[in-house]
């Protein structure tokens, strides 16, 4: 039981360091290294091999934005699996829909009750 | 020649970029990130009924409520400017994004300001991650259909 919480921060820690370097070393901005993680992430899915560490490292996995490109292409395939080749278009957002409706509610209501003053 | 001895002279001159530090402040961060995360996800797990697997949904949506909070109150920028990408790589992350822009655009108006801008920066990122998801369930579900590999 504690040790999900030690391979969540290892894990989740681990996925930053390789974004970290992609920004350092590879010089790629912020929006290309999360865009390269992304297509990581589902691609990883595509193999079968991110549920495994989601299995081993919890939130260290899910958290992380390469979860993203897993739970777009786990939705996908699982739909495809049973509705066919439609499914694939169809069955993206099964997975990930919170992630995308969470962010742009709580966008609109930040908007809403925050001002910007040069510091956001 | 003189390019050269120019590009020698600006390499020098220009600050070294303190890798290791970054890497470390990185995994500092986008840890503890995560860990908060795994706490959320059993207190989803634990109160609600969700399993292991169900439970990152509702942890998501949560982290990025507190993204909502720690953006508006300036706090992220701070977070960010501390882990780099540990801070830009969670979900997180992509809450400070979506919700940054919508309130540094609320001046223009809600329809064309909060709304036009809103996914300026973490569009790339859906689209991107739209797409490959797309070639790589193509791909997988042409292979099994002709028997290539199964689900």
């Amino acid at each position: 039981m504690i040790s999900i919480y030690i391979t969540s921060f290892i894990v989740g820690g681990l996925i930053c360091v390789i974004g970290q370097l992609l920004m350092d070393v590879a010089k790629l901005t912020p929006a290309h290294t999360l865009c390269t993680l992304v297509v990581t992430g589902s691609i990883l899915d595509g193999f079968g091999w991110y549920e495994p560490l989601i299995d081993f490292a919890g939130a260290g996995a899910t958290i992380p934005i390469t979860s993203f490109g897993n739970a777009l292409t786990h939705g996908a395939l699982a739909e495809a699996e049973k509705h066919g080749l439609i499914g694939v278009v169809t069955g993206m957002f099964e997975v990930t829909s919170s992630g995308i409706s969470a962010a742009i509610i709580f966008g609109l209501i930040g908007a809403l009750i925050f001002t910007s003053k040069g510091n956001i | 020649m003189e390019q050269e001895k120019y590009a020698h002279l600006e390499k020098e001159l220009s600050p070294k970029t303190p890798i290791l530090k970054n890497v470390i402040r990185a995994f500092l961060t986008g840890g503890l990130i995560c860990l908060i995360g795994q706490f959320i996800a059993l207190f989803y797990i634990t109160y609600f009924n969700f399993t292991e697997r169900t439970a990152s949904n509702p942890t998501v949506a949560t982290m990025i409520f507190i993204s909502m909070l720690l953006t508006g109150f300036g706090l992220y920028k701070k977070i960010s400017q501390f882990g780099g990408a540990g801070a830009a790589v969670p979900i997180t992350g992509f809450g400070n994004a979506v919700v940054s822009a919508a309130i540094e655009h609320k001046s223009e108006g809600y329809v064309l300001g909060v709304g036009g801008n809103m996914f300026k920066l973490a569009g790339s990122v859906i689209l991107f991650g739209v797409f490959s998801a797309f070639v790589v369930a193509l791909i997988k579900t042409l292979l099994v259909k002709f028997g290539v590999v199964s689900w």
